[in-house]
C-alpha cells in the first residue's frame, strides 16, 4: 500500500522488469500501473512514459487509463492514506459527518494532504463492510462502527505513534 | 454432553475490521498454555455480521455456541471455562434470535464453516466433487442441460438463464474461448460476493471450472475489486493450491479437459460491472462499453466467444451438479428458483449476510432475519439493487423477492444490496446520494449518461439545498426517461431509478422540499435548524462546550441558545444533550 517514505525522490523511475508481467502487451498496462503505485503510492509523469515505451502503448492512452479509474492518483500523497467510505450504508448512517469531522480535524478538503505530509484525505465507494458502518480504511487497515469520539482515538493513535 | 472440539474465529473483512485478530491470536496463545486438544479455526463471514467479532465454539457433535462483541480480555474465561471446563458462558452468548431459521443455505453453505484458505477442509465437504462428476460422468452439453434445468439465473442482477448463457458460448466453434468470473463487485451496500470470495474461495473457483468445461474454455480470468485485497489474496492461495492439487492446469482429474485461470485486480470503475467494459478493462483499456451484437458469446476478450458470471452465480454450480435438479428448483417460484444472498445493512438490527429462498416477502427478511428497525424507529423503505435499484416503501413490503416481481416495482434484483431505511432517512437526499454516484461513474460515451445525469444531479441538490423551484420535479422526469432511452449500457439505463422510485412513491417528500421548504426527515441541512427548548435546558453547557463553531451561549436565564447565524447544523449539540432539550425543525 502507498507508504512512501521522503527518500524517494520526485521523479523516481521505475525498473520496469522488476515488476510482474506476463506480457509486454496491452493488456499488463493497468497491472503495471497498479505495482508502480502501490510501490510509490501514486504515478508520476516519468513513469507513465516507461510504461508506454514498455507497453508500445501511446502515452496518451495510459493517461486516459489512469485518469479514467479512481484507484489510480497522480501525485504524491501523505504517508497514511484515509478513504472514508460512502456506500449507502455508510451514507445513510451518518458517513457525511464522519467525513466533515476528519476535515475538520485535519483542515483539509477531500483530496488533500495535511501540510506535515501525514494524512491524504480521500473518499470511496463502498468498502463492503456495510454491516459495520460508518467504515473507512487507514492504509489497509479498515475501521467499522465510527464515531466522532473513535476518529478522533484512531487519529491521536497515528500522530502518538510518528513521534515516537 | 459432548467435548468441545474446534473454535472458530470469523476473519473475513469485517470481522478483522471489528477486532477479530487479537482475538485469534489471543485463542492461539491461550488454547496452547490450556494443552486443550481443540482445533482453532480462522473461518469466513459467520452471517451475523452485527455481533462481529464472532467466534463459534463447536462440540464433537456439530452443535455449536456463539460468542459475539468478544474482546481479547474475553478469550482466557472462553478457554478455561468453556473450551476446557465444557460450560458455557452465558453473559457473552449471543442470541440467534431466528437470524438463520427462515435462511436456504446452498452458495454460503461453506461459508463460516470451514478455513477458505484449508484445500482439504473444503475437498471434506465435498469440494471438487461436482467438478468429477462433470468431467467424468457428464458431457459439456449435460452440464448445460442441468444447469438450464435448475432454472439458475444471473445473480449479478439481470437475471439471465445461466444454462441458456452458457449454451451461447458453446455453439461457437474453435479452441479459444475464455470464461470470465465478475468479482467487480460495484453497488455501493453490497458485499455478498467478497463474502463467498473470503469465506469459500475454492466453491467460485470450482464453478468456474464446470463452466469452462460446460462451453469448451481453456482460459478463465477472475476480475476483482481492487478494493477487496483480502479476497484476492485467499483467491490466489486457493488458485494455487487446486493447480497444485491438479483441479485447475493441465488435463483436470485425467480428462482431456485443460483450464488455466488468471486473477485481475480491478482499478475502481462502477462501469466494469457491465460485460463489454469489463473486457475492454481486462484488454487494458478505459472501460467503456460498447454496442452489442456482437455479444461477447459470439465475440468477446481478444475478440474471442467469451462467457461472463458473477461469482455467486458461479458458487450455485458445484450445488447444483452435486444434487438433484428437484432439490433446487423447490425452492424459489415459478419463474426465480434457488436462494438469493442478501447484504442487508443499514436502519436494521441485524446487520449481516444472509441467505433466503427466492420469494421470500421483503418484510420477512427485514423482520424475522433482520430483527426490525434500529432503535424502535418506524420502518419506511428498502432500497434494493444499489444504484440501478431503486426504493421499494413499507406499503409494499409483502412483495416476495423474485426477479419479476421486484422489476415490477420499479427497482430491480440487482445483486443483492438490501438497505433498510427508517423514517430519518430522507428520500430526496437518497436520490441524490445516488445520482451524486452514477454521475461520477458515467463513462462519458453517452451525451444523456454523461451531461442528462449531471442536470439531473444539479436539480436534486438544489432540491436538497432548498432551492427547487415548481417545474423542477417535471423536469427530473423528463430527463429520467430521456438517460433511460438514449444510453447504451446498463448503467445509463437504470441510473433514474433511484429518482423515478423515491419520486414514485414519496412524491410527497418531493413536495415538502420544494414548495413547503421543509425535509421531513430531518436530514437536508439547508432546510433544517435546531433550537433549544429554555423549559428543558438545565444549563449543563454540554452543548456549548462541544460545538465546534461556538455558535451556543447563556441566554438570558439558566438555559443555553444557538445563535443561527453561527450554527452549521452539525448536529453535535442535539447528540450530547443528556436532557432532550434540543429540537431540530
Amino acid at each position: 500500500m502507498p507508504n512512501p517514505t521522503s527518500q524517494d525522490s520526485e521523479e523516481k523511475t521505475v525498473g520496469i522488469d522488476s515488476f510482474r508481467t506476463s506480457t509486454s502487451s496491452s493488456a499488463s498496462v493497468i497491472p503495471l500501473l497498479q505495482q508502480i503505485q502501490n510501490r510509490y503510492g501514486y504515478l508520476s509523469e516519468s513513469n507513465l512514459e516507461r510504461v508506454s515505451e514498455y507497453t508500445h502503448v501511446p502515452l496518451s492512452s495510459i493517461y486516459g487509463v489512469a485518469t479514467f479509474y479512481s484507484q489510480f492518483r497522480l501525485s504524491r500523497p501523505g504517508k497514511h492514506l484515509i478513504r472514508v467510505c460512502q456506500g449507502t450504508a455508510c451514507h445513510v448512517l451518518g458517513a457525511g459527518e464522519i467525513m466533515a469531522h476528519f476535515q475538520e480535524q485535519l483542515g483539509i478538503e477531500e483530496n488533500e494532504t495535511t501540510t506535515d505530509g501525514l494524512f491524504t484525505l480521500e473518499s470511496v465507494r463502498c468498502l463492503g463492510c456495510c454491516s459495520l458502518a460508518p467504515a473507512m480504511m487507514i492504509d489497509d487497515e479498515t475501521y467499522g462502527r465510527l464515531t466522532r469520539d473513535t476518529v478522533d482515538e484512531i487519529l491521536s493513535s497515528y500522530r502518538e505513534q510518528e513521534e515516537r | 454432553m459432548s467435548h468441545v472440539s474446534e473454535i472458530r474465529v470469523g476473519l473475513a473483512t469485517c470481522g478483522i475490521a471489528a477486532g477479530a485478530e487479537p482475538v485469534y491470536s489471543a485463542f492461539e496463545k491461550e488454547l496452547a498454555a490450556s494443552n486443550a486438544s481443540v482445533k482453532l479455526k480462522r473461518v469466513g463471514c459467520i452471517g451475523m455480521c452485527y455481533n462481529e467479532p464472532l467466534v463459534d465454539v463447536v462440540y464433537q457433535d456439530g452443535k455449536l455456541s456463539t460468542y459475539g462483541h468478544v474482546r481479547v480480555e474475553d478469550v482466557t474465561r472462553i478457554v478455561e471455562k468453556h473450551a476446557v471446563g465444557g460450560q458455557p458462558i452465558q453473559d457473552l452468548l449471543v442470541a440467534t434470535d431466528g437470524f438463520f431459521d427462515k435462511q436456504v443455505r446452498i452458495v454460503l453453505e461453506n461459508c463460516g464453516l470451514i478455513d477458505p484458505e484449508s484445500l482439504d477442509e473444503y475437498r471434506a465437504h465435498a469440494g471438487y466433487e461436482a467438478l468429477r462428476i462433470a468431467l467424468t460422468e457428464m458431457t459439456p452439453q449435460q452440464v448445460i442441460e442441468k444447469v438450464t434445468a435448475s432454472g439458475l439465473r444471473g445473480r449479478g442482477g439481470a437475471g439471465f438463464p445461466t444454462g441458456v448463457k452458457w449454451g451461447f458460448a458453446a455453439r461457437e466453434p474453435g479452441p479459444e474461448k475464455y470464461f470470465i468470473c465478475n468479482g467487480d463487485e460495484g453497488d455501493p451496500g453490497a458485499f455478498m460476493d467478497r463474502s463467498v470470495l473470503e469465506g469459500d474461495p475454492h466453491r467460485v473457483l470450482e464453478g468456474i471450472a464446470i463452466g469452462a468445461y460446460a462451453i469448451g474454455a481453456p482460459h478463465g480470468y477472475f476480475y476483482v475489486r481492487a478494493e477487496y485485497p483480502l479476497a484476492i489474496k485467499r483467491l490466489e492461495k486457493a488458485l494455487a493450491d487446486a493447480t497444485t492439487a491438479g483441479f485447475i492446469g493441465e488435463n483436470i482429474l485425467g480428462s482431456d479437459f485443460s483450464f488455466e485461470v488468471k486473477i485481475k485486480a480491478g482499478a475502481g470503475a462502477f462501469v466494469c460491472g457491465e460485460e463489454t467494459a469489463l473486457i475492454a478493462s481486462i484488454e487494458g483499456r478505459r472501460g467503456t462499453p460498447r454496442r452489442r451484437p456482437p455479444y461477447p458469446a459470439v465475440s468477446g476478450l481478444w475478440e474471442k466467444p467469451t462467457n461472463i458470471n458473477n461469482v455467486e452465480t458461479l458458487a450455485n454450480v458445484p450445488w447444483i451438479i452435486r444434487h438433484k435438479t428437484e432439490e433446487f428448483t423447490r425452492y424459489g417460484t415459478e419463474k426465480s428458483k434457488g436462494t438469493k444472498v442478501f447484504a442487508l445493512a443499514g436502519k436494521v438490527n441485524h446487520s449481516g449476510l444472509v441467505e433466503v429462498p427466492m420469494g421470500m416477502p421483503i418484510k420477512d427478511i427485514v423482520f424475522n432475519i433482520g430483527g426490525g428497525i434500529r432503535d424502535g424507529k418506524g420502518f419506511k423503505a428498502v432500497q434494493i439493487g444499489g444504484p440501478s435499484g431503486g426504493c421499494i416503501p413499507s406499503s409494499l413490503a409483502d412483495v416476495p423477492v423474485d426477479y419479476e416481481s421486484i422489476t415490477e416495482t420499479g427497482a430491480i434484483m440487482g445483486s443483492g444490496g438490501l438497505i433498510v431505511l427508517d423514517e430519518k432517512t430522507c428520500m430526496v437526499d437518497l436520490a441524490r446520494f445516488f445520482l451524486d454516484f452514477i454521475q461520477k461513474e458515467s463513462c462519458g460515451k453517452c451525451t444523456f449518461c454523461r451531461i442528462g445525469t449531471k442536470r439531473m444531479l444539479e436539480i436534486l441538490t438544489r432540491i436538497c439545498d432548498g432551492e427547487g423551484t415548481g417545474d423542477d420535479l417535471e423536469r427530473l422526469l423528463e430527463l429520467s426517461e430521456k438517460v433511460k432511452t438514449y444510453s447504451l449500457c446498463g448503467l445509463g439505463q437504470t441510473a433514474p431509478n433511484p429518482v423515478l422510485t423515491t419520486a414514485k412513491y414519496f412524491r410527497e417528500e418531493y413536495d415538502a422540499h420544494i414548495v413547503d421548504k421543509t425535509c421531513p426527515a430531518h436530514v437536508c441541512k439547508a432546510l433544517i435548524h435546531y433550537e433549544i427548548g429554555p423549559e428543558r435546558c438545565k444549563d449543563c453547557k454540554l452543548c456549548t462546550r462541544d460545538c465546534p463553531v461556538q455558535a451556543i451561549s447563556q441566554g438570558e436565564g439558566a438555559f443555553q441558545v444557538i445563535d443561527q447565524k453561527i450554527c452549521i447544523k452539525c448536529g453535535r449539540c442535539y447528540e450530547v444533550c443528556p436532557f432532550g432539550a434540543i429540537d431540530v425543525q
